[in-house]
């Protein structure tokens, strides 16, 4: 077999190498990747947790005891943390967005853009869910 | 009978565009319902329930949870696409996911016009 030959057989094989010790310590994603994967957790989260957001729009519109009874369920540290979770996704997801709908018109796909924004994603979205945890807690 | 072709272009087109309008609705009214309660009354049963009681909150609702349904149809969709290998158990959990989808927006329906 010559030189060439066992290139192109090599590059044929290639190694799967994907385990969850890759995914979590070995496969650096660069920064906007972060965005892009955290993007689609957060949607999915949402998807989910949907009946759930539903089902407190129902209880809170339903009658007065219903509201308070709810209002006192939501005041408790577990409920309100899944609700922090939910306040960052959908503040992730919104943002990402929005980034995604620049990237679609062309705008801002140098590195450097590419990087900075995806830094004002992760940024905006940590503070928005701070001031909307704050105004809820 | 002519053979049809099912992938090529153009036929992802219309739910990537479909998706990205329903995003700009939501985001729309995301913002205004944040201003609207930020910038209201504190938020007690009545305050709550005359908001969603007046016409534009509840239609305006309604377009956000169609949105909704639709973007997360696609978005649910590429997640299964690509995780999801067997046509079968693929086929069967998209079907699961619309019709969940479906309810919830008959359920919604009757929320907002109970």
């Amino acid at each position: 077999m010559s030189d060439a030959a066992a290139k192109t057989q090599a590059s044929r094989v290639r190694p799967k190498y994907l385990n969850l010790q890759a995914l979590l310590f070995e496969i650096r994603l660069p920064l906007p990747g972060w965005v892009s994967i955290l993007h689609r957790i957060s949607g999915a989260l949402l998807f989910v947790a949907l009946v759930w957001m539903l089902w407190m729009l129902d209880r809170s519109l339903a009658s007065e005891a219903a509201f308070n009874k709810l209002k006192h369920y939501a005041g408790l540290w577990p409920v309100k943390l899944a609700l922090l979770a939910l306040i960052w996704a959908y503040c992730h997801h919104f943002f990402a967005g929005i980034r995604y709908l620049f990237l679609d018109l062309d705008k801002g796909l140098d590195l450097a853009s590419a990087r900075l924004t995806s830094w004002l994603v992760l940024g905006a979205s940590l503070v928005f869910t701070v001031f909307f945890g704050w105004r809820i807690w | 009978m002519t053979a049809r072709i099912v992938t090529g272009a153009h036929y992802g087109l219309r739910d990537w565009l479909a998706q990205r309008i329903t995003a700009l609705i939501m985001a729309i009214y995301s913002v205004i319902a944040v201003i609207v309660v930020l910038s209201g009354k504190p938020i007690n049963y009545a305050v709550w329930r005359d908001l969603f009681t007046q016409g534009w909150m509840r239609v305006a609702t309604l377009l956000f949870i169609a949105s909704l349904a639709w973007h997360a149809w696609v978005g649910v969709r590429d997640i299964l696409m690509d995780y999801i290998k067997g046509a079968g158990l693929r086929l069967a959990l998209e079907v699961m996911v619309l019709l969940t989808i479906a309810a919830y927006v008959g359920w919604t329906i009757q929320i907002l016009w109970r």
